[in-house]
C-alpha cells in the first residue's frame, strides 16, 4: 500500500499588543481606563506562543507549511505583527480597529478568529496562543474559540509535541499539584503557559536580518465588518480608580502608647 | 623651612604605586584640643573620633577609613560631618591655622584611593550636607549641597521630567560633590558631555577657609578666568566643593537600543562613523565589548541575545542606544540605519538585534553592565581605565595578552583572561586582566608600568574617568608632561600653600 502523503500543517498564532509588563500602570485622569501613552509590546504569553510555533517548525521542518500570526487592534498593532514576523512567522493578518474604539472582549475576539479560520483555504491545524493577555487577564479566548469551533483544546501548555503523520498533538499542561498529559486530535487549540519559558522556550530576539526580511512578508488588513463579526463590547466600564495608597507606619514612645493606639484602632485583648 | 614638594620625585623610585605613602612632616595630628575646638563649631553628633573625649567605637569610624573595595585603609582618628558651608569654612580655617591635613570625602565609592586619609589627616565627610537648594523646571538648573546622593537627585528631578547629566554604577552611594571633584564620566557622557560643560557653578571652601561663591546659574558667563573648572576633577586638593549648580537635560521620551556583532575589530570605526552620521542627535551610547568579554558574559548567564550560528566567529560587539523625543521618528532613523548596514555590499556587521520591548531593552543593557560583575566572579581583576585612540582599543588589549604569554603568565595558573570593553564614543577602554588565583606581585610587575607605557606611546590617558587619587600619582607623568605637572604644582601652591588639602593625592 502506498503511504499517504503527509498532511502539511498550517499554524495560526493570535497575538495581542499590550502595555509592556515593565511599565508602571497608571489610571488616566478621566478615570475611564489606564494611561495608554506608554511603551507597548507583545503580550508575553503570546510571545511564547509565537516562539513555540517557530520551534514546532524547526522540529518538524517541511511538515509545517505555514505560520500565520493575527492580531486584532489599533493601527500600532502592526508593529507587534512585524515583531512576530521577524521571530519567524510567514505572514500576518491585521484586523484593524480604530484607535478610539474600545478593546474587544474575549468572545468578540474568539468570533473574529473563527471567521478568520473559516476564510483560510488550506484550513488551520493548530491554533496556538497565550493563555491570557496581561492587560485584561481574562484568560478566555482560547477556550471560547475551541467551543465555537468544536475543536480539541489544551490549555496552559508547558510542552507541545506534534505528530503530523498521525495528526495528533501530545501536550503537557500545568494543573494544580502537577502536570497532566493530553493527547489531542488535530485540529487543536493550544494556550501557552509561562512555564514553557523555563522548560523549553525563551522567546528569541528578533535579529536584524530577520527584521529586514519581516518587512517584505505579507500583512493582510481586514476589519471586523469585513469578517461579518460584531466586536462591540458587552460590558460597560463605569470607572477605573487606583487602590488606596498605603499609609505609612508611625513610631510609639512606649508600651502604654502602643496599647492606646491599638485600642484606638479597634484591637482589644482578652486576659488569658 | 617647610619644603612643600620634597616628598615627590617621580615614578622611577617604586613600582608599587599604592604603597609609597609620603610622610607628612609638615602636618600635625588631631588632638583633644582640636576636638574641643571642633565641638564649638559642630553639634556633638557631627564629630566622630577615637580620641578619649569623644571615643567613637572603632566600628563607627571604620566606614570612613576603608574604601568600598577594601583596597585602601585610611588612618584618620577623627571624622567631621558638617551641615553647613559656614561650618566647613570654620573647620578649614582652624585646620589651616593648626596645619591639620583635611581629606574631603563623599560617598567613598572612588577606585583610586582619593578619599582616604593616608596618615593623620582628618576626614571631612560631606554626607550630612544633603539638601536640594533649588530646581528650576524651565531651565533645568539644579542647585544642591555637595553631599546629595546622585540617585536622590535623579529621583528629585524625575517628576519634573529631567534627568541628571551623568549616570554611574555607584549612583546609589556616590555624592554629587564627589562626582564633581573626580570629574566622573559614566554612561551618559557621550550624549550630555562632561561635567566641565554641565556644571554651571560651584560653591567651594578654599584651603584658608574662604568661601568662594560661584554658584552661578548662568549658561554663559565669560567674565575672566573660569575658576570652577579647577575644582572639577581637582580631587579635593584645591578646596572643598560644598554646593553645586548643574544643568540637567530633559528626560528622553523614547529610548531604543541595538546590539550588533561585527566580523572584525577594524569595522568598529567605520561603524561608529556611519551610526553617528545616520542617527545624529539621538545617539546616546556607543559601547564596545570584545569577544572574550562577550563569551565570558554568556558563561555567566548574560544574554544570549543572538543565536550562536549568526554570531559565528564575530570578533567584537557594539551596543548603540538612542534617546529622543519621538518614538516613531527614532525608529524610522534606526530602521534606515539598519537597512543600510545590512544591505551594504560589504556589510560592517554580521548580525544584530533591535530591542522590541522595554524588557529586551534592559536585557541588552544588562549584557554590557553585567560584565563588571562577571569579571569579579572569574577571579581577581586588575582593572585599567584608560583613554586611547579608538583605533588602538584592540591592539592595547592584544599587546597586554601577548606580554603575558611571552612571560609565561597566561593561562589558568596566572592570568586567565585579558579583555576590553568600554565607551567607544568617549575613547575610554576598560581593560580587565583577570588573575584567576588572586593578586600576585609578579603579575603586577608584568602589567605595570607596561600598560601605562603602551598607553603613553599612543598618547592616551592612564586615567580616563577614575582619577588619580593616591593610586596613580606616580603614573601621572605617563599622561602629563613635566611642564604640565610643574604648572599643576604652581596652581596647587597658589591655592594651598600649606599643603593641607587632601595631601598626597594627584600630584607626584
Amino acid at each position: 500500500m502506498r503511504p499517504s502523503a503527509v498532511r502539511l500543517l498550517n499554524i495560526l498564532v493570535p497575538i495581542k499588543r499590550a502595555v509592556d509588563y515593565a511599565v508602571k500602570i497608571r489610571v488616566n485622569p478621566e478615570q475611564t481606563g489606564i494611561d495608554l501613552n506608554v511603551k507597548h509590546s507583545m503580550n508575553p504569553f503570546d510571545e511564547i506562543a509565537v516562539e513555540e510555533a517557530v520551534r514546532i517548525r524547526e522540529r518538524l521542518k517541511d511538515a509545517v507549511k505555514s505560520i500565520k500570526v493575527v492580531t486584532i487592534g489599533p493601527p500600532k498593532s502592526a508593529e507587534t505583527l512585524r515583531t512576530a514576523l521577524a521571530m519567524g512567522a510567514d505572514s500576518a493578518v491585521h484586523v484593524e480597529i480604530p484607535d478610539s474604539a474600545p478593546s474587544p472582549e474575549p468572545l468578540g475576539v474568539a468570533k473574529t478568529l473563527k471567521a478568520l479560520i473559516e476564510r483560510q483555504k488550506e484550513g488551520v491545524d493548530i491554533v496556538i496562543l497565550g493563555k491570557q493577555a496581561i492587560d485584561d487577564d481574562a484568560g478566555q479566548t482560547g477556550q471560547m474559540l475551541a467551543g465555537l469551533m468544536g475543536w480539541s483544546q489544551a490549555t496552559f501548555a508547558s510542552k507541545v509535541e506534534v505528530n503530523p503523520e498521525q495528526k495528533v498533538a501530545n501536550i503537557t499542561r500545568e494543573i494544580d499539584g502537577g502536570l497532566e498529559e493530553l493527547r489531542c486530535k488535530l485540529p487543536v487549540i493550544i494556550t501557552t503557559d509561562l512555564r514553557q519559558v523555563q522548560l523549553l522556550n525563551e522567546p528569541r530576539y528578533a535579529s536584524l536580518p530577520n527584521i529586514m526580511k519581516a518587512k517584505k512578508k505579507p500583512v493582510e488588513k481586514l476589519t471586523a465588518a469585513e469578517l461579518g463579526v460584531d466586536i462591540t463590547p458587552r460590558l460597560e466600564t463605569i470607572k477605573v480608580t487606583e487602590p488606596p495608597k498605603r499609609v505609612g507606619g508611625g513610631k510609639v514612645a512606649n508600651v502604654d502608647e502602643l496599647l492606646a493606639k491599638l485600642k484606638e484602632a479597634g484591637f482589644t485583648g482578652k486576659r488569658a | 623651612m617647610l619644603r612643600l614638594h620634597n616628598f615627590i620625585r617621580p615614578a622611577f623610585r617604586s613600582r608599587r604605586w599604592a604603597h609609597n605613602i609620603p610622610t607628612f612632616s609638615h602636618l600635625n595630628s588631631v588632638n583633644e584640643e582640636d576636638i574641643a575646638h571642633f565641638s564649638s563649631i559642630l553639634a556633638p553628633t557631627s564629630i566622630l573620633s577615637t580620641l578619649s573625649s569623644v571615643s567613637t567605637p572603632a566600628d563607627d569610624i571604620a566606614p570612613y577609613n576603608v574604601d568600598w573595595m577594601g583596597k585602601y585603609h585610611g588612618q584618620a582618628n577623627s571624622v567631621l560631618r558638617p551641615r553647613t558651608t559656614q561650618q566647613v569654612s570654620e573647620i578649614v580655617k582652624y585646620c589651616a591655622q593648626r596645619k591639620i591635613g583635611i581629606v574631603p570625602q563623599g560617598g567613598n565609592t572612588g577606585l583610586v584611593g582619593g578619599g582616604i586619609s593616608l596618615q593623620k589627616e582628618i576626614v571631612l565627610s560631606l554626607g550630612a550636607m544633603n539638601n536640594v537648594r533649588s530646581f528650576d523646571p524651565v531651565s533645568g538648573v539644579l542647585v544642591a549641597d555637595a553631599g546629595c546622593i546622585l540617585q536622590s537627585l535623579s529621583e528629585y528631578i524625575a517628576p519634573h521630567n529631567h534627568i541628571m547629566p551623568l549616570d554611574l554604577g555607584a549612583k546609589g552611594s556616590c555624592q554629587i560633590g564627589g562626582n564633581i571633584s573626580t570629574n566622573a564620566g559614566g554612561l551618559r557622557l557621550l550624549r550630555y558631555g562632561s561635567l566641565h560643560g554641565t556644571v554651571l557653578g560651584l560653591e567651594v571652601v578654599l584651603p584658608d577657609g574662604t568661601i568662594l561663591d560661584q554658584l552661578s546659574t548662568l549658561r554663559k558667563d565669560n567674565t575672566g578666568y573660569d575658576l570652577k573648572q579647577l575644582f572639577i576633577g581637582g580631587e579635593g586638593t584645591l578646596g572643598i566643593v560644598t554646593g553645586v549648580s548643574i544643568l540637567t537635560p530633559p528626560a528622553p521620551q523614547a529610548t531604543n537600543n541595538i546590539f550588533l556583532a561585527l566580523p572584525r575589530f577594524d569595522n568598529v570605526l567605520p561603524l561608529f562613523q556611519t551610526v553617528k552620521r545616520q542617527l545624529g542627535e539621538i545617539m546616546s551610547a556607543f559601547e564596545y565589548i570584545d569577544r572574550t568579554a562577550y563569551d565570558m558574559g554568556l558563561q555567566h548567564g548574560l544574554g544570549p541575545l543572538l543565536s550562536a550560528d549568526e554570531v559565528g566567529d564575530s570578533q567584537c560587539f557594539v551596543l548603540v542606544e538612542t534617546s529622543g523625543g519621538n518614538q516613531d521618528h527614532d525608529l524610522e532613523k534606526l530602521n534606515n540605519l539598519l537597512e543600510s548596514l545590512l544591505t551594504a555590499d560589504e556589510p560592517l556587521i554580521n548580525t544584530g538585534v533591535l530591542s522590541q520591548s522595554p524588557t529586551q531593552f534592559n536585557s541588552i543593557w544588562a549584557l554590557r553592565e553585567g560584565l563588571t560583575e562577571c569579571v569579579q566572579k572569574e577571579g581577581k581583576p586588575y582593572k585599567y581605565d584608560v583613554s586611547v585612540p579608538l583605533a588602538d582599543f584592540q591592539n592595547v588589549v592584544d599587546a597586554v595578552r601577548e606580554r603575558m604569554i611571552s612571560k609565561g603568565l597566561y593561562g589558568d595558573h596566572a592570568i586567565s583572561k585579558v579583555m576590553g570593553y568600554g565607551h567607544v564614543g568617549d575613547g575610554n577602554l576598560h581593560l580587565n586582566v583577570i588573575a584567576k588565583h588572586g593578586y600576585r606581585p609578579e603579575l603586577e610587575a608584568a602589567l605595570e608600568p607596561f600598560i601605562y607605557e603602551i598607553v603613553a606611546e599612543r598618547k592616551g590617558s592612564v586615567s580616563a574617568e577614575h582619577g588619580i587619587g593616591s593610586m596613580k600619582r606616580d603614573a601621572l607623568h605617563y599622561s602629563k608632561s613635566e611642564i604640565s605637572i610643574e604648572w599643576m604644582r604652581k596652581v596647587k601652591q597658589v591655592f594651598d600653600p600649606l599643603n593641607i588639602m587632601n595631601p598626597g593625592k594627584v600630584l607626584p
